[in-house]
């Protein structure tokens, strides 16, 4: 569970619009008639990369993170209860409820991933950064967390840098990837020791007629 | 070995693109309304013939399940949901079907929603998962755009659509209920059962809940027949394929499609090309997803890959993803860190779950040092008694087993420990 004093706190901006009204009423629409509320989780997700969108033309970076009014609007728009969307927006660990750095790292360090060097992976971007677990660097351009499970456990160590994963990482792999971010080059997401999805390394173990025709073997 | 043409899942590695024509050429969606033309209840009779369990974790019979549902539509429509809220530590199956076969998914919602007759099935994908669900959004659109989806879906007379659902990162909303308090746009906190979901579920009306490889499977299995189905595995209560997913001390780890029943050396030697150091390096094996208890090498030396075998050894298939650890393996801090796992991810609704999962964590901790006593072991396994099977849900239940298993095959490696840890500050 989350547990957070930021929906008071003074960095809180005082109102809070959506800039794409359409895209609000399409996922309003998504739902059964009379079930606005089902569109409280899917708006917050809009919200937050609404404010991730200005934090990248802000002259110190930032990333997407939902504000009060946001929640506020939000529970405008479905026709319920503040509380209601407040209690939906500190539930989920996805949703930010304070700035975040412009690239948000979020480190696996549950079983699969601690088994095959997890923790080097996030010291060597803490020593990287020069920061720790829950911090944004000055230049505001990244935040480390510590996550659970993110469900890419054949392809452990790895981390989800915004939307994406980066797979089968090394220490060494790591600090190459937070270097290229720092120079605004996203490098490419997936595994990072040249396999294919969750395809054994060493080459296909089934479905080799599959495997010759697409050229893997 | 399972043959390659009995494998379902012919794209899971992405070598294809998990585009509409791509997957056509697969074999998907080809004359899906021929199998909507046999009628609801050759569907539901096949299915029960193919034996057919949930891919979820708990095994149901799919058949079984879909039977529960009322025969006749009332004043409430009814609902498919699509469990994809994939976040039991090893598990990464339905991954792979989300983002490389997500027209196998669409087309068994069809099929499945046609069964229970639903307009509607809700697609609920973790919202870790954005690249997978990208993906699904996709076909979804190509579906809707090829008539497959909507007025008429794919020529057969039903009207059905898909409601894509993306969740904000909380493990309890895998429970079938939280899920659907998350679809309702709530905290995701399992509800009370009775009333059970086939008769009172998404917005209070008659609900089934199956696992993504469930309901991708099913296009299959009513193509070739449930007696095919039911010919691949172990013996009658245990058939078909199943996605294992390998992680963990193994040299290549994968996801791989194998006949249900395998046995796991076999599986581990075969596809993840063995344990680290071989075979007799290996400590300790999580057969089905986190909430299973370990089992040590000299279970793992013969135990079969499926739901009764694992249960006779007291452990579980779960969601089939297998942790191997190695010699080398901390193995009390690797169940300490489920231990966080689970408190971390308690939906604080009821207390022994709630303060047990911290207790639990706090307590492992210490043993992981060993600073602790050897009665503090059983007093562990006494609150992880109390915290089972006093709860909603079956989160109290999985925090538990990790810790039960633990001290049923390594209670030794804990205890010298303890004694390790009491010798040395005597010493200073």
């Amino acid at each position: 569970m989350k547990k957070s004093t930021a929906l008071n706190a003074p960095f809180q901006p005082a109102s809070f619009a959506f800039r794409d009204v359409t895209k609000v009423r399409e996922i309003i629409a998504r739902y059964p008639k009379g079930r606005d509320q089902s569109a409280i989780m899917p708006l917050l997700d809009l919200a937050q990369r609404q404010v991730g969108e200005d934090g990248l033309k802000s002259a110190k970076p930032y990333g997407g993170w939902i504000p009060r009014a946001a929640m506020d609007e939000v529970a405008k728009l479905c026709g319920v209860a503040p509380m209601k969307v407040y209690e939906v927006a500190t539930f989920y660990s996805m949703y930010n409820l304070e700035p975040v750095g412009k690239y948000l790292l979020q480190f696996c360090t549950t079983t699969p991933c601690w088994l095959c060097n997890a923790s080097g992976v996030l010291q060597a971007a803490e020593k990287h950064l020069g920061i720790h677990v829950g911090d944004t660097t000055d230049d505001g351009y990244f935040t480390i967390m510590e996550v659970e499970c993110l469900g890419a456990c054949s392809n452990a160590p790895m981390v989800q840098i915004n939307d994406h994963y980066y797979e089968d990482l090394t220490p060494e792999k790591m600090v190459e990837i937070l270097k290229s971010f720092r120079q605004d080059v996203i490098p490419p997401s997936g595994p990072q020791n040249g396999r294919k999805g969750s395809m054994s390394i060493a080459g296909p173990t089934s479905l080799m007629d599959q495997a010759k025709k697409a050229g893997v073997i | 070995m399972l043959n390659d043409a009995d494998r379902i899942y012919t794209n899971l590695y992405g070598w294809e693109s998990f585009s509409l024509n791509d997957a056509r050429k697969r074999g998907d969606w080809d004359n899906t309304k021929d199998i909507l033309g046999k009628g609801r209840d050759w569907i539901i009779e096949e299915m029960k013939k193919s034996g057919l369990r949930g891919r979820g974790g708990a095994g149901f019979p799919t058949g079984m399940k879909w039977s529960f549902m009322p025969k006749e539509v009332k004043d409430r429509p009814h609902y498919l949901v699509i469990n994809g809220d994939e976040s039991e530590p090893g598990t990464c199956k339905d991954r792979e079907i989300l983002r490389h076969e997500p027209h196998k998914l669409i087309e068994g919602a069809l099929i499945a929603a046609f069964a229970m007759q639903a307009h509607t099935a809700v697609i609920y994908v973790r919202g870790e998962f954005y690249d997978e669900a990208s993906n699904l959004h996709k076909a979804i659109l190509e579906a809707r755009d090829a008539g497959l989806l909507g007025k008429n879906a794919a020529g057969s007379g039903w009207d059905f659509d898909i409601i894509l659902h993306r969740g904000g990162g909380a493990y309890i909303c895998g429970e079938e209920t939280a899920m659907l308090e998350s679809i309702e746009g709530k905290k995701g906190q399992p509800r009370n059962k009775p009333p059970f979901p086939a008769a009172s579920g998404l917005y209070s009306c008659p609900t089934t809940i199956n696992n993504v490889e469930t309901i991708a499977s099913v296009p299959a299995i009513l193509r070739r027949g449930g007696a095919w189905f039911a010919g691949l595995g172990k013996d009658e209560k245990n058939t078909g394929t199943k996605l294992f997913c390998i992680s963990g001390h193994v040299n290549n780890p994968c996801v791989v499609e194998e006949e249900m029943g395998i046995p796991m050396r076999e599986l581990i030697e075969k596809h993840a090309g063995g344990v680290r150091g071989g075979w007799d390096n290996l400590k300790a094996v999580i057969p089905g997803g986190s909430s299973c208890p370990l089992l040590p090498k000299q279970i793992c030396d013969t135990v079969l890959m499926d739901f009764d075998s694992l249960r006779a050894v007291q452990s579980g298939l779960g969601t089939a993803g297998l942790i191997v650890m190695d010699q080398s393996t901390d193995i009390v801090y690797a169940i300490a860190r489920l231990s966080y796992f689970y408190m971390h991810e308690s939906c604080g609704q009821c207390t022994p779950c709630r303060e047990g999962t911290g207790w639990m964590w706090r307590m492992m901790m210490r043993l992981v040092k060993g600073n602790a006593t050897i009665e503090e072991i059983d007093q562990l396994l006494d609150v992880s008694k109390e915290i089972e099977g006093h709860t909603i849900c079956a989160h109290g239940d999985a925090s538990a087993w990790p810790i039960q298993g633990l001290m049923r095959h390594f209670r030794n490696e804990v205890e010298d420990r303890i004694h390790a840890y009491r010798k040395a500050a005597k010493a200073a």
